[in-house]
């Protein structure tokens, strides 16, 4: 990579990536805990994915009862800690807080949540539930990401044995190594890994199924297949350059900043970062914190069709990110080396079917803009030719085929949650399908409803 | 195992919370919801002379953003028929037979009248008697409620006229507004109670409205007084359960009722000895779902604290309890201030500097102030502690002085008397204490 920007001492790291949202001292817990108005049949607890009784949870920390303010969330949602600190809350349950009604601000249910959830990390996670006994039936999971977890969590505290199938070599998924370290540290993932299995489920990780294993053995090994097995690496953006050193895709660029290592991860004095998602725009603000001089998002529609969440747009632009809107990538130049990337100029033209302008290039527009770094974030896709694999699983629209009540697959015996059933949305909705996925498992199993 | 179930004065229930005779528990609809929710006991709302209501009948006080630390009714006795409410304790009991019913009850003072609904309250079936002894407004002026149990004289007096016929338990419950709780709680035991209930409301007037000069709440631009619960009257009722628990004379098993919101209020009655809890304004303001709280949180504590059952929990705290003449008057403690942690609101500073004893100074600190306690004028008072808003930051510190304590009994003992100025002073400076 051409100029690679200064590394920073460790105490301005430190301060770049230090938590957006601290906990809570016990006194402002409480606090704030008691403001919750303990609503009846709480419109925060429907607008949450997984469901968590958010009204008795918080109620439970008004009186001291942090172990069944624990439970309360932890029998709805498996990886309640990531959620805590993860979950766009502000589109979600305290999006839904009825304190909106009377123009005051919401409760902060994600913090009080991370509050409860601290609490039981540091009290060295005490069993609060206890597995029914074994039924003598086995599950496959295949990939420890959010869904995995969650589903074979539920399905060990049925009483099945639950085995994950992980390739990588530490467990957890996207919560592992897909989050921004100022929303969350990569330890607070693996705490949930080890609570998931204190429930006894088994982990087996660096186990790449289809060819560590092949997908029959495992039909053979188990009674049901749950697939969480995410997206596969980014969409090639199909211009030339794309193979210039300091061509980085965002995923692959994140997960090397959540092992805080900082100092070890390179990153470009002027950077670019194409598309405008929630996960470009971590790449980017991460890039600035990592030292980067000169950010700029390159987004080929207009902001107002940004894929990305609100707060997320206003953190980048309170980290000085530049954006360019209208603006598409048409090829990256340099000698072995990123040096600028040649962008087009778009309008928006008919609308499509989903109801957005689809973008056109104005001919001509061509300009240049000098990086040293390029960061691509427009996309992922379906893992097409390992799903292949699997006899009558059918694929659709991008994503795995699913029945939304069970979320049971075309092929019978398997079963698919998180983001290769909705081509990649919150660790929440992956948490609440995993668990949705385990009744579907069972119900398909012993013929029984949830 | 922890196990919750309790027996107060021979009625049994699987857990200590009743839900208390009021609003709340009107009707079998009500009661049967609760029980469906887990209330282990019911006091069913006082039936017995006919009665007529108003309508805003509840009033409350909101403090600094947090509803209801108090609410006043004037609700009576309930206004359905005799029949119908002991027709639905009987259909009650009989589709929830291990929780516990209680039947609240209030008619006129008449001998007749009172074994009349006693033997057709035992044959409702219900598990226990009440007697309202406490309600403090509507029924007082015609001589029930309040009225009986301010005169320790009725107390016994009806509460005989019961227990002579009753084959079920009997339940006092007490009125807080009187002077001394232990002579009406006495005048209980003497007419034969099994177990005594307390506290009922406490007189009060709300407020009072400063555009139309009336009382809050207004019913047609009148009001009155009405009868107070909530948890700002938890304190008054530890107080009270505390005495009755205490009271040698009286020794009967108590169901603690008094601003009971969470299990850790129900735990502190029960350490102060009653055998169960009845709880009211939170189910108010809440609904019957407290109640999950309640037992989770209880089963939680004990099993930390490694209990199985309350029997092993009831009136721990009680012999802490003491009057002040045995208290170590050389017991020394100082306020501490945490400088890291400080804040620099000041708080303690003015409210020591202001209204108690000026031990606390603000001395320069890198640019700021930084309040600081003088320990050898620091009087212990624990006032500073009190305003702080900051957790942990203000400590009450012992300071060991190496003497033996010295209560103000034995004071008095060695001491000439009566006791003057100057030889008090004598004892005070011999032990470091110095009164400025």
């Amino acid at each position: 990579m051409n100029n690679i920007a200064p590394k920073l001492s460790r105490e301005q790291y430190e301060e770049n990536f230090a938590e957006l949202h601290p906990a809570f001292t016990p006194v402002a817990a409480t606090a704030e805990a008691n403001r919750c108005l303990y609503c009846f049949d709480s419109p925060c607890m429907k607008a949450c994915p997984t469901h968590i009784d958010i009204s008795t949870f918080i109620k439970k920390i008004t009186t001291g009862n942090m172990k069944g303010s624990a439970k309360t969330i932890l029998s709805s949602n498996w990886v309640a800690l990531t959620c805590a600190k993860a979950c766009p809350v502000n589109v979600l349950c305290e999006g839904a807080c009825v304190y909106h009604a009377k123009g005051e601000e919401p409760i902060q249910i994600g913090r009080l949540q991370r509050y409860v959830m601290d609490w039981y990390v540091e009290k060295g996670m005490p069993q609060l539930f206890t597995p029914a006994p074994k039924n003598g039936k086995s599950v496959g999971i295949i990939g420890a990401g959010p869904s995995g977890l969650a589903c074979a969590a539920e399905l060990a505290l049925m009483g099945y044995e639950a085995v994950i199938y992980e390739a990588k070599h530490v467990a957890g998924g996207l919560d592992t190594h897909g989050i921004a370290p100022y929303k969350m540290k990569q330890q607070d993932s693996l705490n949930e890994v080890k609570m998931v299995e204190k429930l006894g489920v088994t982990i087996k990780t660096g186990i790449r199924v289809g060819e560590t294993i092949s997908v029959n053995e495992l039909v053979r090994k188990h009674d049901a297949i749950f697939l969480g097995v995410g997206l596969k690496t980014p969409t090639r953006l199909g211009i030339p350059g794309e193979e210039l050193n300091g061509v980085h895709d965002a995923l692959t660029f994140i997960e090397k900043v959540t092992t805080r290592k900082w100092n070890l991860v390179d990153v470009g004095k002027r950077v670019a970062v194409i598309g405008a998602g929630n996960t470009a725009i971590d790449a980017a603000t991460e890039a600035k914190r990592l030292g980067a001089e000169k950010v700029v998002m390159l987004y080929r529609r207009s902001e107002k069709e940004m894929p990305a969440y609100e707060f997320e747009f206003e953190l980048a632009k309170k980290d000085g990110i530049e954006f360019q809107f209208l603006t598409t990538p048409k090829r990256i130049f340099g000698n072995g080396k990123v040096e600028a990337v040649e962008c087009l100029k778009m309008e928006l033209g008919e609308k499509d079917s989903e109801g957005r302008r689809k973008p056109k290039p104005v001919p001509g527009s061509e300009f240049q803009i000098p990086i040293d770094m390029l960061i691509k974030s427009a996309g992922q896709n379906i893992e097409e030719t390992f799903l292949s694999g699997i006899p009558g699983l059918k694929t659709a629209d991008g994503v795995v085929v699913v029945n939304s009540e069970t979320l049971q697959t075309t092929n019978n015996k398997f079963f698919a949650g998180g983001d290769c059933i909705n081509g990649g949305k919150e660790v929440v909705n992956a948490s609440a399908d995993g668990k949705k996925a385990a009744h579907g498992i069972d119900n398909f199993i012993f013929g029984r409803g949830k | 195992m922890v196990d919750l179930s309790t027996d107060c004065g021979g009625i049994k229930s699987p857990n200590p919370f009743w839900l208390a005779s009021a609003p709340p528990t009107n009707s079998a609809y009500q009661v049967c919801k609760a029980f469906e929710a887990g209330w282990g006991g019911a006091v069913w709302k006082t039936i017995g002379a006919p009665v007529m209501n108003v309508v805003n009948r509840y009033a409350a006080i909101d403090y600094n953003g947090q509803k209801i630390i108090g609410l006043n009714n004037i609700e009576l006795i309930s206004d359905r028929s005799i029949e119908i409410n002991l027709k639905e304790i009987s259909e009650t009991k009989k589709l929830w037979p291990e929780r516990a019913v209680v039947a609240s009850l209030m008619v006129e003072s008449d001998r007749q009248i009172w074994h009349d609904i006693v033997k057709r309250t035992i044959d409702s079936g219900a598990d226990g008697i009440e007697l309202n002894y406490g309600c403090p407004h509507g029924m007082s002026e015609r001589g029930m409620g309040s009225a009986v149990g301010q005169v320790p004289e009725y107390c016994s007096m009806i509460t005989e006229w019961v227990t002579e016929v009753s084959t079920i338990p009997v339940i006092v419950k007490l009125t807080p507004n009187i002077t001394d709780i232990r002579y009406p709680g006495r005048a209980a035991k003497k007419g034969g109670a099994n177990a005594i209930s307390l506290i009922n409301t406490i007189n009060t007037i709300m407020g009072v409205n400063l555009d139309t000069f009336e009382i809050e709440p207004s019913r047609g631009g009148k009001g009155g007084h009405g009868g107070y619960a909530g948890p700002a009257v938890k304190p008054i009722a530890l107080h009270m359960v505390s005495e009755i628990a205490r009271d040698p004379e009286i020794n009967l098993p108590i169901s603690a009722i008094g601003g009971i919101s969470t299990w850790r209020d129900a735990l502190e009655f029960i350490l102060l000895g009653s055998s169960n809890v009845q709880v009211c304004t939170a189910a108010m303001h809440y609904g019957f779902r407290i109640i999950e709280d309640m037992i989770d949180g209880l089963t939680n504590w004990m099993e930390e604290k490694g209990f199985t059952s309350l029997d092993q929990v009831r009136g721990k705290a009680l012999p802490n309890i003491t009057s002040f003449g045995e208290m170590d008057l050389l017991y020394k403690a100082v306020a501490h201030i945490d400088e890291k942690k400080c804040i620099q609101c000041n708080l303690c500073y003015i409210a020591c500097e202001d209204t108690a004893h000026q031990c606390i100074d603000l001395l320069p600190k890198d640019g700021k102030k930084q309040p600081t306690v003088r320990e050898a004028d620091c009087v212990g008072c624990r006032l500073c502690y009190i305003v702080c808003p900051v957790e942990n930051c203000i400590t009450m510190v012992r300071k060991e002085n190496g003497g033996k304590p010295k209560t103000w009994n034995e004071l008095v003992k060695e001491l000439p008397q009566p006791m003057s100025l100057e030889d008090l002073r004598k004892f005070q400076h011999e032990h470091g204490i110095e009164i400025h």
